[in-house]
Formats: C-alpha cells, sequence, structure tokens
C-alpha cells in the first residue's frame, strides 16, 4: 500500500516536469490584445487574493 | 399527388432531423438543466419569496447569456477535440494551465460538497438519515458509469434532467395569476426601486447562471461524446434547448415560491420545500424531489468535469467509453471527490456555511480566467481556423456577455466575503 503510493507520487511528479516542459511553448499567437487580457487577468486576480488575504488577517 | 408526396417528403425530413438531434444532443441540455443544481434551486426559491413574480424577466434575459458562453465551448470542443483544462495548458503555458486545474479541483469538490448539503436536506424531509443518500447517490453514479459507454451515462442523465421538470406542474398545483405573471413578470422593472439588496439577488442570479465547471464539463463532454466539426449545428441546438430549459426551470420556481411564499424570506430551497408541505403536501413534496434531482445532476457533472480535466493534463485515459479496468485514475478521482465530498457533510459540525460562501469567492478566481481563455482561444485562427472562429456579432455579444459576468460575480463572490458591502 505505502509503496503503491510512493510509486504513485513519484510517477505523478516526473509527469508534472513532462507537463510543465510539454506546454512550455504557448500555442496561442501572443498578440497585444492576449497580452492586454492576461495582463488585467493577473491584475484582477492579485486584487482577489489580496483581498482575501485581507480578510483572513482581519478575521484572525 | 405531388401534394401528398412532397409532404411525406418534409415530414421524413423533419423525422430524419429529430432522429439526428436526439443522437447528436446530450451535453448542452445536461450541462444547463445541471445548472439548476441545489445552490440553483435556492436562489430562485428565495427570489420568487423575495420579489414574487417581479424578477422572472431578468431570468429570460439570462437565457441568451448561457446560450452564447457555453455555445464556444461546443465549437471548442468540437475543432480542438481538447478539455478546456488541455486547451488552457497548450495555448497559454504551465502557470495559467495549473493555475486553471487547482481552481478547478478546487472549485468542483467544494460545489459537490454543496450538491450533497442540498441532497441530504431534501431527503432529510421523507426522514432519510443523510448517511443512507450519500451511499445510495454514490452507488447510483457508480451504476452509471459502471458500463463503460458514454451513451449509458448519457441516457440515464437524461432521465434525471426529466426529473428536473417536476417544478412546472408544481406551478400549476398552485394557480398562480397568469395575468399577474404577465403584468408584473414580463415588463422589466425592480420590485420595490433599485437598491442594494435586489443587486445581490441579480448578482446571485447572475453567479448561478453561469459557473467555471460548466465551461470545463460541456467541452469534455462534447469531445468524450465524439461531435465533429459537422456535428457543431446541432450541438448548437443542443445548448439553445438546454439554456431554455433552464429558463424555464427557474421561472417556474419563482412561480410557485412567489405565488405561495410571497414576502417570506427563504434561506434554503429545503426551508422553502418544508413550509409548501405545510400548505400544499404534494408541491412541497415535488420540491424536495426536485431539489435532490438537482443537486445530484450537479454531483454528476461537477465530478466528472473535474475527471476529465485531470486525465487530460495528465494523459490518463479518460473517457465513459473506458470500462473502470482501462481507466482506473480517471474512475478514481471520480470516486474519490465523491465520496470525500459527501463525507464532509457527515461530520458532525462541520462548517458548511462557510463551505457554501467559500465555493462563491473562490469560483470568481476561476470563471474570469476560463471565461477569458475561452474568448481568445475562440478568436485564435491557429486554434479555430477561419471557418470556427469567433466573427464579429459574436465577439461583441460575447465579449459584453463576459464582461458583465466577471463584473456581477466578482461583486458577488466580494459581497460573501464582507456581507455588509451591499446592506
Amino acid at each position: 500500500m505505502f509503496n503503491a503510493i510512493k510509486l504513485f507520487f513519484k510517477s505523478n511528479f516526473y509527469k508534472i516536469s513532462e507537463i510543465n516542459k510539454r506546454y512550455s511553448k504557448p500555442s496561442i499567437k501572443i498578440t497585444r490584445p492576449v497580452r492586454i487580457a492576461l495582463f488585467c487577468l493577473r491584475v484582477y486576480l492579485l486584487v482577489l487574493v489580496g483581498l482575501l488575504v485581507y480578510k483572513f488577517v482581519t478575521l484572525l | 399527388m405531388n401534394f401528398i408526396d412532397s409532404l411525406y417528403y418534409k415530414y421524413r425530413k423533419a423525422f430524419k432531423a429529430l432522429k439526428l438531434f436526439l443522437i447528436l444532443s446530450g451535453p448542452g441540455i445536461i450541462v444547463m438543466l445541471a445548472d439548476n443544481d441545489a445552490g440553483g434551486i435556492t436562489t430562485y426559491a428565495a427570489t420568487g419569496s423575495k420579489y414574487g413574480y417581479g424578477l422572472i424577466w431578468f431570468l429570460i434575459i439570462l437565457l441568451p447569456v448561457a446560450y452564447y458562453v457555453q455555445e464556444m465551448t461546443v465549437r471548442l470542443g468540437a475543432v480542438t477535440k481538447h478539455g478546456h483544462a488541455e486547451a488552457i495548458f497548450s495555448a497559454f503555458g504551465p502557470f495559467w494551465g495549473w493555475f486553471s486545474l487547482v481552481d478547478l479541483i478546487l472549485t468542483d469538490w467544494l460545489t459537490l460538497v454543496t450538491e450533497f448539503i442540498g441532497m441530504t436536506a431534501a431527503m432529510s424531509i421523507f426522514h432519510i438519515p443523510p448517511i443512507i443518500t450519500i451511499i445510495v447517490v454514490i452507488m447510483i453514479m457508480g451504476l452509471m458509469v459502471w458500463q463503460g459507454r458514454y451513451w449509458t451515462w448519457e441516457k440515464i442523465s437524461f432521465l434525471f434532467c426529466a426529473l428536473n421538470l417536476i417544478y412546472i406542474p408544481c406551478a400549476f398545483m398552485v394557480h398562480p395569476s397568469v395575468s399577474s405573471i404577465l403584468n408584473q413578470g414580463m415588463i422589466p422593472h425592480f420590485p420595490g426601486g433599485f437598491n442594494n439588496e435586489i443587486f445581490f439577488f441579480l448578482m446571485a442570479n447572475i453567479g448561478t447562471t453561469i459557473a467555471p465547471w460548466m465551461i470545463f464539463f460541456q467541452q469534455s463532454s462534447v469531445v468524450d461524446k465524439g461531435l465533429q466539426e459537422k456535428d457543431i449545428p446541432w450541438g448548437k441546438i443542443d445548448t439553445l434547448v438546454g439554456s431554455a430549459m433552464t429558463v424555464i426551470v427557474a421561472i417556474f420556481i419563482v412561480i410557485v415560491t412567489g405565488t405561495v411564499l410571497n414576502g417570506i424570506n427563504i434561506e434554503s430551497a429545503a426551508q422553502a420545500a418544508q413550509k409548501l408541505m405545510g400548505i400544499n403536501n404534494y408541491v412541497g413534496t415535488f420540491v424536495a424531489i426536485g431539489l435532490f434531482d438537482a443537486g445530484f445532476l450537479g454531483a454528476i457533472c461537477i465530478s466528472l468535469a473535474s475527471s476529465w480535466a485531470f486525465g487530460e493534463v495528465f494523459g490518463w485515459a479518460h473517457s465513459l467509453n473506458r470500462k473502470v479496468k482501462e481507466a482506473p485514475w480517471f474512475y478514481f478521482s471520480y470516486f474519490f471527490a465523491l465520496v470525500t465530498a459527501g463525507a464532509v457533510v457527515l461530520i458532525p459540525g462541520a462548517p458548511l456555511v462557510l463551505i457554501t460562501l467559500f465555493v462563491q469567492v473562490i469560483a470568481v478566481t476561476l470563471l474570469p480566467a476560463a471565461l477569458v481563455f475561452l474568448i481568445l482561444l475562440l478568436n485564435d485562427e491557429k486554434t479555430m481556423g477561419k471557418k470556427y472562429k469567433n466573427n464579429l456579432f459574436q465577439n461583441i455579444t460575447c465579449t459584453t456577455i463576459v464582461a458583465v459576468i466577471i463584473v456581477l460575480s466578482t461583486l458577488y463572490g466580494v459581497s460573501a466575503l464582507f456581507p455588509n458591502l451591499f446592506k
């Protein structure tokens, strides 16, 4: 049982680095609108995570 | 004679088209009716009891909203033959890929817990203990996939979709005033004026119309069913029929609670069912059955959305056309999500209210990303080809819808974090 779990994580750790390698080059054409959209998405997520952290801190 | 010939020819053509539609339909109808999950039913029941028929017009507006978003997943799935998780990895690289996958798994699992909360609450009305409900649900869901045939799973899901229509006879049984529905419900207005409370209800209704798992589910389902580019028009009709059905069910729920429970504050659909039972036993029973079915449909789709996404990214066999032995990790992740989510509901004193609120917050971190990726992918000629990429009309419509959904669902999520913001 333990060996099976160990093997599962070992093989999947290898798999994760393989996935990262496989998809390392984005296939979509990075045009100006795409770049702007992805930038806005990053800002949006940062703000949202900031709000979550703020809520968590004020709850403590 | 010519007239009879042409009539016969037209009849045969229509019959053939209907037959083809019945073969190719499925993902759109299932995902849309599953959208009326336990949380959705609660939102509609609360909307009806709070504002009567006053917001029916708003639910009608949600039909094109749901259709245009989900229709894009049909095209993307049929053209790329990839699910949404794999498409994000491939198009945007590992950072956005892992972000979407981890967020999806977390959101799906939390939503799954809320579906079990709905199902156990509904069955508790019939004095069935939660543990029995959870075991039976997992067993039925196991039997649905055991055959190793997508077709079998889809047709059984259709039966549960049909049960979702139980709210329609319910509405007729409470004898609503048709003229009141037409006068109050069909003319756009805000009952009691536009205030923070009504804004919260509008956000909640939009929030239940499009959920992140729906995008992932329908695209993967289209791929697993094997729809081709030539089938896209049928996939669109399937999605349109599904969108219409989901809105019709939502309207009938509002009619039921708007007729019988108008002016009463409802906190859950199970509470509405219990109150309705006191007034009309059959209606209350039907609403409770409908709530169980809604949670069940949601659970079917959500657990599959996660398993498909995992399988696509990790390269495991990930099809309902494979038997358990042939796709062990696909089915393991399917059952693991179900069993753990069910177990959480059984833990005494588990923070179920907190989980329900947390779902809304986590979902808004994923929904905008999934929607933006969808629009970007549908505009990429390399991915979609000239024929199937978004045209100008689709871009204007879809971008407007996506922008409105992002703003409103974000405000809804933020209001879950800071409850006094809109009060």
